[in-house]
């Protein structure tokens, strides 16, 4: 098993870029599509 | 846990759009490709509007639906196997910089060498590193041992000091004697193992 490292300078760039990459994508809008979704699996379950 | 004894007002399946945004970040983590991501998180949102008895009141949704959205990702690569291996040559073409003169990552550096990880390692990557879940959260997240997650996390930052070429004077803390060897035996043991 690999060894814990203790954080580095090195870590601390990895971790501040992996969140850059991270909110990049979280700050998009979400598309359409995806409440275009919820409202259709919603009106199936109501019209059950 | 708390959170058993009160059951909230809210229908879960409600809770899924806050969500969404966190689901394609971790999507496109997991597939390198946006529009892939994103048919990724419909699939993973009709799987939890279904199985939504399945969720537990009172814990963690997002892990649940990262669980989802993960088992939904290996399920799928396993039927199309051949394709990953393409996305993956063409991801190793485009690396060729080194780092900037300061030793600090370019972000665009950074993402090529990130989507050369193995799945694994972007997830926990992912989890641990930009998410802030805990090693037990990933764990669970990923259904697999706290130290398959730490090997995962520790495996994956190596391979992108590597992939980088941050071995830049003022960061010798990751190139002394025991981190060499984990990265040696690292580089020597199968991609896909971790």
């Amino acid at each position: 098993m690999a060894r814990e490292i203790p954080k580095s300078g090195l870590e601390r760039q990895i971790e501040e870029n992996l969140r850059k990459v991270y909110q990049k994508t979280v700050e998009e809008d979400v598309p359409d599509r995806f409440a275009e979704l919820l409202k259709q699996l919603k009106e199936q379950d109501d019209s059950k | 846990m708390s959170g058993d004894e009160e059951p909230s007002p809210l229908d879960p399946r409600d809770e899924i759009v806050g969500h969404l945004p966190a689901m394609r970040a971790f999507a496109l983590s997991l597939t390198r490709n946006g529009s892939a991501a994103d048919d990724l998180v419909q699939d993973t949102i009709v799987k939890a509007w279904k199985n939504i008895d399945k969720f537990a009141a009172g814990t963690n949704m997002r892990a649940w639906l990262f669980t989802i959205l993960r088992n939904t990702f290996y399920s799928d690569r396993r039927k199309s196997k051949r394709e990953v291996a393409d996305v993956d040559g063409k991801m190793a073409a485009t690396l060729s910089q080194k780092p900037d003169h300061d030793g600090r990552m370019a972000m665009a550096d950074f993402e090529v060498a990130f989507a050369e990880l193995t799945s694994e390692q972007r997830e926990a990557l992912m989890l641990v590193g930009a998410m802030g879940f805990s090693y037990e959260e990933a764990a669970e997240t990923c259904a697999v041992a706290i130290g398959t997650i730490k090997s995962r996390v520790n495996r994956g930052r190596l391979r992108l000091v590597e992939l980088l070429e941050l071995d830049e004077e003022d960061e010798l803390e990751l190139t002394d004697k025991s981190t060499m060897a984990v990265l040696n035996s690292t580089l020597s043991s199968k991609r896909h193992m971790a």
